[in-house]
């Protein structure tokens, strides 16, 4: 069900500018459909990101987020050819996980 | 004398380019939304959409297990860079003029099987729906970024078409009698703080064209321009148009071939 990211990485020296786009609903339980009946929380609850194959970033998030996120951060230590890999996983088991090779282009 | 006279006419000349241009800025709010659109483009969630638009173009799909990758968008099959940026055109096999989504839902009956009725039954964007459609108007979209836009006028059909969309742009009726043209045929009209460009000349008919399929903040929701068309329809308190019918090709015909020459920037971002 779930949908690709969209992962950017750019490096400036050996530092790798990360931007990743993730496809997700965010619902945060507060909400009624269109019946009036409350919508169940959805939402993405943990993130981690490996380089080659280790953890260099790992976030929990809350409802707070809004639908469709962007996250951005930067990881020391990469180099061109190095292998990202990002994974969510959300409060229903659902998860995603996409890989881009940095220096690749976007 | 001779002097005064030249700085009458610099002062002229002044004006005249000062004052489009002001035109254009003294909308402070404006301003700030193309403030806001600039750093949200950055990381515009259409891409999603795009991305998500490729993976349904390669995908086997449909009763007759096909993809869509030998749907001829205008410049041969498969072929998607730059086909946007030439849409609506004629196209000889369906022969009519076809807009980009139009040409995706012909292709997903042709070549994949769906049946009309079903893509035409839930036809736009929900919170919790995008239809297949308006991913892979985005994907074909997101592939003639930095391109000029380039109608074509050579077929009779397509003169026609741009003929008929001018004709439904300028026809009033409706229980507010109203046209397109009331509220998009003169300049600085606005609606509440937006101001609304004058689709009949071409440096503002780009607007019509430019952030088109368009995420919505507001929702967070992915829409192409067959549910802007819709909407205006709505809005005019007009009956509703079909989905990707010839009306609605010829409309797009007539707003695309006033912003030719213009370049695309590929799917935008709406607040």
């Amino acid at each position: 069900m779930a949908d690709p990211m969209k992962i950017r990485a750019t490096l400036q020296g050996d530092v790798a500018d990360v931007r990743v786009l993730m496809a997700h609903p965010m619902e945060t339980g507060q909400r009624n459909d269109a019946a009036g009946k409350p919508v169940p929380m959805h939402f993405i609850q943990t993130i981690t990101a490996q380089l080659n194959g280790r953890t260099v970033f790992a976030a929990d998030v809350s409802q707070a987020v809004s639908r469709n996120p962007v996250f951005a951060f930067k990881v020391k230590g990469a180099k061109a050819g190095d292998k990202l890999s990002i994974t969510w996983q959300d409060n229903k088991g659902d998860k995603r996980t996409d890989e881009v090779v940095i220096g690749a282009g976007s | 004398m001779k002097q005064a006279l030249v700085l009458g006419i610099v002062a002229a000349v002044a004006a005249f380019l000062w004052l489009p241009a002001a035109a254009q800025v003294t909308d402070p709010t404006a301003a700030e939304f193309d403030k806001f659109r600039e750093i949200m483009e950055q990381d515009n969630p259409a891409e999603l959409f795009e991305v998500k638009g490729e993976e349904l173009w390669r995908a086997r799909r449909g009763p007759k297990n096909a993809s869509l990758e030998q749907c001829d968008l205008g410049l041969g099959p498969g072929v998607v860079k730059g086909a946007y940026a030439q849409l609506p055109r004629y196209f000889a096999d369906a022969d009519r003029v076809m807009d980009a989504e139009a040409r995706i839902v012909h292709c997903m009956i042709t070549l994949q099987g769906f049946k009309y009725e079903e893509l035409a039954k839930q036809p736009f964007s929900s919170l919790v729906r995008t239809p297949e459609p308006v991913s892979l108007v985005t994907y074909i979209a997101a592939h003639s970024r930095g391109i000029k836009i380039a109608a074509p006028q050579n077929h009779p059909k397509e003169r026609d078409a741009y003929e008929t969309g001018k004709a439904i742009f300028h026809y009033r009726a409706g229980a507010f009698d109203f046209s397109c043209a009331s509220c998009h045929g003169v300049d600085d009209k606005r609606i509440r703080t937006q101001p609304l460009p004058n689709f009949t000349k071409p440096e503002q008919a780009i607007l019509a064209v430019r952030g088109w399929p368009g995420y919505r903040m507001t929702g967070g929701v992915m829409h192409s321009l067959q549910w802007r068309l819709n909407d205006c329809y709505r809005q005019q308190r007009f009956p509703e148009p079909g989905y990707v019918s010839e009306t609605l090709s010829a409309l797009l015909t007539y707003l695309t071939v006033n912003a030719n020459g213009h370049v695309y920037r590929g799917p935008g971002i709406k607040r």
